[in-house]
């Protein structure tokens, strides 16, 4: 199936199929993700759709059977032309795990990490980059007289945004979330959720989430996902107050997943 | 109210069986620390003659005469720690590259035998990479690197003395490079086991800001697996540094100060062991005693060493601690 968008679409993924090994995990998938906008992809558990957020920056790729067909455009490229530069897509579509995964290394480097592979910033440039990108995750205030401390020594719910803060200092044009508030408590929640709403003024955002909810919180549009089926996909409020299809419908309601 | 009472028995019998079980883990503990305490009193009791014979002078006396009764350990400490030092230099980054490829790199097929490869070499005995340093290694060394070492590193300005000399074979670089060999796979598998634990979604995410393998396993998996790393650098120090029969097959066993690595030379675990059979007389035996006291020491300090790089990485690395 394929979804209007009124908006002017970021990525456009085109009869995308995806198979580990033999298994085919993702079955002709059609989408359009809106410019500066969330969307977020739902569904039960294995139906594809953290999957589908990995082929955008080709993550899969660090292993060896996973294989992806069709295409995925940003800004006119095909992101799976084995010719695409895996370190430029990475610095262009940055990405945020279920769990925090903040480096072995100082609040501070673990900001500046990314920033180094691509630029040669002076230290006041980074020193700034770093503050800014703190402040965009909305960290800053808690960490600023603590950069030199190590990432790790933070909160599940800091060292989250530190991610964050980690994953847009290389100034992506996409965000790609993981389940990102799958491991934190409801408070950390409310703050990366108002943190996504923020960022979606600079950055395209694609979340996956196991929370309805939280979809219908946060997203601008939502794709309903089951066994590799892209089922529906427009958006939000239409998805979840008056859904086309009725495995849609089950499955919001609770009736099913 | 009888089971109340049968519990209560039973519950004395496990407080009992608690202590008991606490003891027996103390007694285990402390077991090593007395042990280690005796084994450095009867080495410094054993040492005493030559300590008082030679004094301070043993550590940098080059002499090593029986029968003028005149001993020095400068030497077989030298040799121990050249050798050592020759063996880290090039195992480490040969064990580094093992461990990254299998961990990271190599086809899903090829990690099995090639881990049970490394896994057999380390269980090699020591005389048997001897032999092989001797009967094997050696030669071909003689032949066909020695002469290429005189000729090309030997005529350098500043390394030149130190390679340069008779292509005989057996010196305490052919020492060295049998002992990286002997330590490789220690240190590799070591590498391996604590580069596998490293989160996979620690990488991705290293991955997932445009890291390349070689940033991914500099900037993360390195700072992250620290402790293990520089643990399995020390088992292999520990290793190279204690290792008696390899090295007496091809050190040479020459009590001889030389600049050049091609020349034979001593280290202190084969003068030991070459010579305590022979050693006649109070200060021949308490000069090689001695000399085991040194060894225990240079361990001890490696082991310090290590302990203080790990805590200033960790200082470097923003932890409080």
């Amino acid at each position: 199936m394929k979804a209007e968008i009124a908006t002017t679409p970021k990525v456009i993924v085109r009869d995308l199929n995806f198979f580990y090994g033999n298994y085919r995990a993702l079955k002709d998938i059609n989408l359009d993700i809106a410019e500066k906008m969330v969307t977020a992809f739902i569904g039960p558990s294995g139906c594809g759709k953290s999957t589908l957020l990995r082929t955008f920056n080709r993550m899969y790729q660090l292993y060896p059977k996973q294989k992806a067909t069709g295409q995925i455009m940003l800004d006119g490229n095909n992101v799976l032309d084995p010719k695409q530069d895996l370190n430029m897509l990475r610095a262009k579509v940055g990405m945020v795990f279920q769990k925090p995964t903040p480096f072995p290394m100082s609040i501070y480097d673990n900001i500046a990490f990314g920033v180094k592979l691509y630029e040669n910033l002076s230290r006041n440039e980074m020193d700034e980059r770093v503050e800014w990108a703190l402040k965009k995750a909305a960290l800053w205030g808690e960490v600023s007289d603590k950069l030199k401390q190590s990432g790790t020594s933070l909160s599940g719910g800091q060292q989250q945004r530190l991610c964050i803060a980690r994953a847009i200092a290389v100034k992506p044009q996409v965000l790609l979330l993981d389940e990102p508030t799958s491991a934190l408590d409801p408070i950390s929640t409310a703050h990366i959720e108002k943190l996504i709403d923020e960022l979606k003024k600079d950055f395209t955002i694609v979340i996956v989430t196991h929370n309805m909810q939280q979809a219908a919180r946060i997203s601008d549009f939502t794709a309903y996902m089951y066994l590799g089926d892209l089922i529906e996909f427009g958006d939000t409020s239409t998805v979840f107050t008056n859904p086309k299809r009725k495995e849609t419908e089950d499955y919001i309601t609770g009736r099913f997943g | 109210m009888k089971s109340t009472f049968l519990n209560q028995a039973r519950l004395k019998q496990q407080v009992w069986l608690d202590m008991m079980f606490r003891g027996l883990t103390r007694l285990s503990a402390f077991g090593v620390l007395a042990l280690l305490l005796a084994i450095i009193t009867s080495l410094v009791i054993g040492s005493m003659p030559a300590i008082e014979a030679f004094g301070f002078n043993f550590l940098v006396n080059p002499e090593w005469n029986p029968v003028t009764d005149e001993y020095g350990a400068l030497v077989p400490i030298v040799g121990t720690l050249v050798t050592s030092g020759i063996a880290l230099l090039i195992a480490i980054p040969v064990s580094f590259g093992i461990a990254i490829f299998l961990t990271e790199l190599s086809p899903a097929v090829l990690r099995r035998p090639l881990g049970i490869a490394i896994e057999l070499l380390a269980g090699i005995p020591s005389i048997i990479y001897g032999m092989w340093g001797l009967f094997v290694f050696a030669p071909l060394f003689a032949d066909h690197v020695e002469p290429w070492i005189n000729d090309n590193i030997g005529v350098l300005p500043v390394l030149g003395p130190f390679f340069s000399g008779p292509p005989m074979g057996i010196g305490i670089l052919t020492a060295g490079i049998i002992l990286a060999i002997m330590v490789i796979p220690f240190i590799a598998s070591v590498m391996r086991d604590v580069f596998e634990v490293v989160p996979p979604m620690l990488k991705e995410s290293a991955y997932g800001v445009g890291a390349t393998t070689w940033e991914v396993v500099m900037k993360v998996v390195l700072p992250y697996t620290r402790i293990g790393v520089v643990g399995g650098i020390m088992l292999g120090l520990g290793r190279a540094l204690g290792e008696t029969m390899a090295v007496t097959f091809v050190i040479g066993n020459a009590h001889e100060l030389s600049k050049s690595l091609l020349m034979p030379g001593n280290s202190i675990s084969s003068a030991l062991a070459n010579e305590f059979t022979e050693a006649v007389g109070e200060l021949y035996t308490a000069s090689l005693i001695e000399l085991g006291l040194i060894l225990f020491f240079i361990t001890f300090v490696v082991l310090s060493f290590a302990r203080l790089l790990l805590h200033k990485l960790g200082q470097r690395e923003g932890q409080v601690t």
